[in-house]
């Protein structure tokens, strides 16, 4: 008879929550902080969702998307989980871009992109400023029609490579356009740009270890392999959830699955208004990722002068549409050196590429196997421009697709940064649609990546506890049990 | 609860937010975001402890109530005065 993974679980929670991704871990925590019982629920063996790692025979350990993220990590990590995971967070100093505009490091803050904007580039100081404090003042609620490509246009007309050095690294962090809203470009620059880029020491293993602790310690019953099949709604409200074939109850439900998933997979469109589901039927996802993995011999350590992080490109001009292409010209580097897991010797490269799901989808297994192979060859070659004889030091290379992305979190298209910015909306509007029922997740591109799903979950969080104090003062109707 | 009683309540969950700023000056009717480093995750946190701690909802349309300690204090006062301090 096969594990029951939901051995010991109660009938009955104050919460659900489904999913553990940043987000769904971070709404977990702060609801039992609270006070509330809490039951998380992930369909993988692993807790993190997209923040996470994976072990290759010869003690290899690769981050998938531990990149860097703002300064605004230590604080919500202090607040929402320990001080012992928020001292772990260190900055990423060398920052470095190669494309055949420009080749520069910087320690990607405002004070040295000013240096370089008005020293290298020769841009007005003024222009400079104004630019930096537009993007400092947006918020999310602001007007939307304004591009990020106009926002460039109207700050620095005609300056591609201007654009270049101030985009690049955004793409790659939550894979917004030019074509995107400028406030979703705007508030995400300005998070890094008030102190840089910083990362977890330890790795993404220890780091969810470390949650996974405090979780325990706050009272949530964590529980892997648990597949949640149906979100239950009975007489108008969330009921709970139906999980591995078992039927359990909830005040409320959480879900940290992808937004168009919640919608159309769990609760299913009928439950909710036809302008509703048209709306969450228009929100388009963000784009997949390719990724290739490479692991040094032991003890062969990489230059530090490499950097932390490399945004390398051989394409003449920035262009959304040559990121995603299946002709790579553009790639990241993650160099992870031995400092990254304090007491290994081991060097890592992570290259990542944007990348579309449909691409990938179409293949036959045979040609799907090649295309994996080339990825990983023609990496190795780009890489070598930086990494001198990297062929010959490489002990183990592999390479991830989206279709990878979509068989570990089930993500629709194997999205790697939820959705577009319309996706906000649908996410906040959900209670409304199905009274109990919450979204926390990447949505909207300021509430993805690693700070921006931890403090969604946050701002859910209050919600849910908002809601199940008045839910219980209101007296519930009694209605007929509806399935 | 007194006003007085309530801002010193506030007082506490800022000094647990902000544990590197000096609070003995603030002063009441000046924003606290101009005389803190302040953001919006910052402002959710007082609203979920003054919850956590004593059961009061404030709707989010009610959060620009909070801007100073002067109004904080006042739109809490109806809501805190049948409370005892904790």
């Amino acid at each position: 008879m096969p594990k029951d993974f939901l051995q010991g679980a109660h009938d009955r929670y104050d919460v659900i929550v489904i999913g553990s991704g940043l987000a769904g871990l971070t709404a977990a925590n702060t609801l039992a902080r609270a006070g509330r019982s809490v039951l998380l629920l992930e369909q993988h063996y692993k807790l993190g969702g997209m923040a996470t790692w994976f072990r290759r025979p010869g003690g290899h350990i690769f981050d998938i998307s531990l990149h860097g993220f703002p300064v605004g990590m230590v604080k919500s990590c202090r607040r929402y989980w320990t001080s012992e995971i928020a001292d772990s967070i260190v900055q990423l100093k060398n920052i470095r871009f190669d494309n055949p505009m420009f080749s520069l490091t910087t320690t990607f803050n405002r004070e040295d992109f000013t240096r370089l904007l008005v020293e290298r580039f020769q841009v007005a100081a003024d222009a400079v400023r104004s630019f930096f404090d537009t993007a400092r003042g947006m918020n999310f609620y602001d007007d939307q029609r304004m591009t990020t490509g106009e926002l460039f246009e109207r700050s620095f007309p005609g300056r591609e490579d201007v654009i270049r050095l101030l985009m690049e690294p955004i793409t790659y962090a939550n894979g917004s356009t030019l074509e995107d809203p400028a406030i979703s470009y705007g508030i995400v620059f300005s998070n890094f740009m008030s102190k840089g880029v910083f990362t977890f020491q330890g790795g993404t293993d220890h780091l969810i270890k470390l949650m996974h602790a405090d979780l325990l310690k706050s009272g949530v019953d964590v529980r892997i392999r648990a597949d949640v099949e149906r979100i239950i709604i009975r007489g108008g409200r969330v009921w709970g959830v139906r999980v591995n074939g078992r039927e359990i109850a909830a005040g409320s439900v959480v879900s940290n699955a992808n937004l168009k998933s919640t919608i159309f997979k769990l609760v299913g469109e009928e439950r909710f208004d036809p302008s509703f589901r048209d709306e969450a039927r228009s929100v388009r996802l963000n784009n997949s990722s390719c990724q290739v993995y490479m692991a040094l011999k032991p003890g062969d350590e990489l230059d530090e002068n490499l950097g932390d992080l490399l945004f390398s490109s051989t394409a003449p001009l920035f262009r959304t549409e040559a990121l995603l292409s299946r002709d790579v010209t553009s790639r990241t580097y993650s160099f992870y050196y031995p400092r990254t897991r304090p007491g290994s010797d081991r060097c890592m490269i992570v290259s990542s590429t944007n990348a579309r799901y449909e691409d990938w989808a179409g293949l036959s297994r045979d040609d799907y196997e090649a295309s994996k192979q080339d990825l990983v060859e023609t990496t190795l070659d780009a890489a070598s421009k930086y990494v001198p004889n990297i062929r010959e030091r490489v002990d183990h290379a592999e390479a991830s697709t989206p279709l990878t992305f979509h068989h570990y979190t089930k993500h629709l298209d194997g999205a790697s940064f939820g959705t577009k910015f319309e996706g906000l909306a649908v996410s906040r509007a959900l209670p409304e649609q199905v009274s109990g029922l919450f979204h926390a997740g990447s949505v909207g591109i300021i509430m993805s990546g690693w700070l921006g799903a931890m403090n969604y979950g946050v701002i859910v969080a209050n919600d849910v506890d908002n809601w199940l104090l008045k839910s219980a003062a209101a007296p519930v109707a009694p209605c007929a049990e509806v399935s | 609860m007194t006003s007085g009683e309530i801002k010193e309540v506030v007082l506490d969950i800022l000094e647990g937010i902000a544990p590197d700023e000096d609070l003995s000056g603030i002063v009441d009717d000046v924003p606290l975001r101009e005389q803190l480093e302040l953001d919006s995750m910052d402002f959710l946190d007082i609203v979920m402890e003054l919850r956590k701690r004593y059961r009061v909802q404030i709707p989010e349309d009610d959060y620009v109530e909070l801007a100073t300690m002067q109004s904080t204090v006042d739109y809490l006062a109806p809501l805190m005065k049948d409370l005892q301090k904790v």
